[in-house]
């Protein structure tokens, strides 16, 4: 189960509105034990050549990301991105570079509009993913 | 000799929680195999099934990448820091 705010969950929404036709990529941080999402950062999809079914953050700028919000008291509890016209289902690229230990919130948009979100983790033998629940907190 | 690796915070429960590991090595491809020979479950998230390291795996000798150095023939001194640093990436497929 992954909880977010309501208000972080519209935030990622917007970002991912404003993104469209491109893929949006951003940081879940907040408390890893309660497994809650307190913040969304947004990053910069560096995927320039494919960004409408591409994403990428390297690891310099991810890292300093994280830092920065770890600096604040908080801790990377995973990672959301956007499907423009694609259902919010993982596929197997996003699955081959998924990390252990980490939610992945994916979101599809459709002609601009959000449609729907749904939250991934990666099992430990990395065959496949695994969809978590995702509970909204006021 | 001895050197340090700093494990991300995902990759942190395969090393019993600690966020970095002391090995004993001369290259980085021996230091990554000591973590991994010590912690045999990091192995498939650090490596694919040949064995390279994955895209998304980076490891920093101190501030420079190792890809711009020798890769994993990158020779190690004493008291050396290396770091795993991840990257994301994904996509419809």
């Amino acid at each position: 189960m992954l909880r977010i705010h309501r208000k972080q969950l519209a935030l990622l929404h917007a970002h991912a509105t404003e993104g469209y036709p491109h893929e949006v990529v951003g940081i879940l941080a907040g408390d890893r034990s309660r497994h809650t999402v307190q913040r969304v950062q947004p990053l910069t999809n560096e995927r320039a050549d494919s960004p409408a079914n591409r994403y990428k953050v390297g690891g310099l700028a991810l890292l300093q990301a994280e830092q920065d919000l770890e600096a604040q008291g908080l801790e990377i509890v995973g990672y959301y991105h956007s499907h423009p016209d694609h259902p919010a289902q993982y596929s197997d690229y996003d699955r081959e570079h998924a990390l252990p230990n980490m939610s992945y919130l994916i979101t599809s948009v459709h002609g601009g509009d959000v449609i729907h979100t749904q939250s991934w983790r990666l099992l430990e033998d990395r065959s496949s993913m695994q969809e978590e629940a995702i509970e909204i907190e006021s | 000799m001895t050197v340090s690796i700093r494990i991300p915070t995902p990759l942190r429960p395969y090393t019993d929680g600690e966020p970095s590991v002391a090995v004993e090595a001369t290259t980085v491809g021996g230091a990554l195999n000591f973590l991994t020979t010590a912690h045999p479950d990091l192995s498939k998230h650090l490596r694919n099934e040949h064995g390279k390291l994955r895209s998304f795996v980076n490891v920093y000798l101190g501030d420079e990448d190792i890809r711009f150095l020798n890769a994993e023939d990158t020779p190690l001194t004493d008291g050396a820091e290396l770091t795993i640093v991840p990257s994301i990436a994904g996509g419809v497929a």
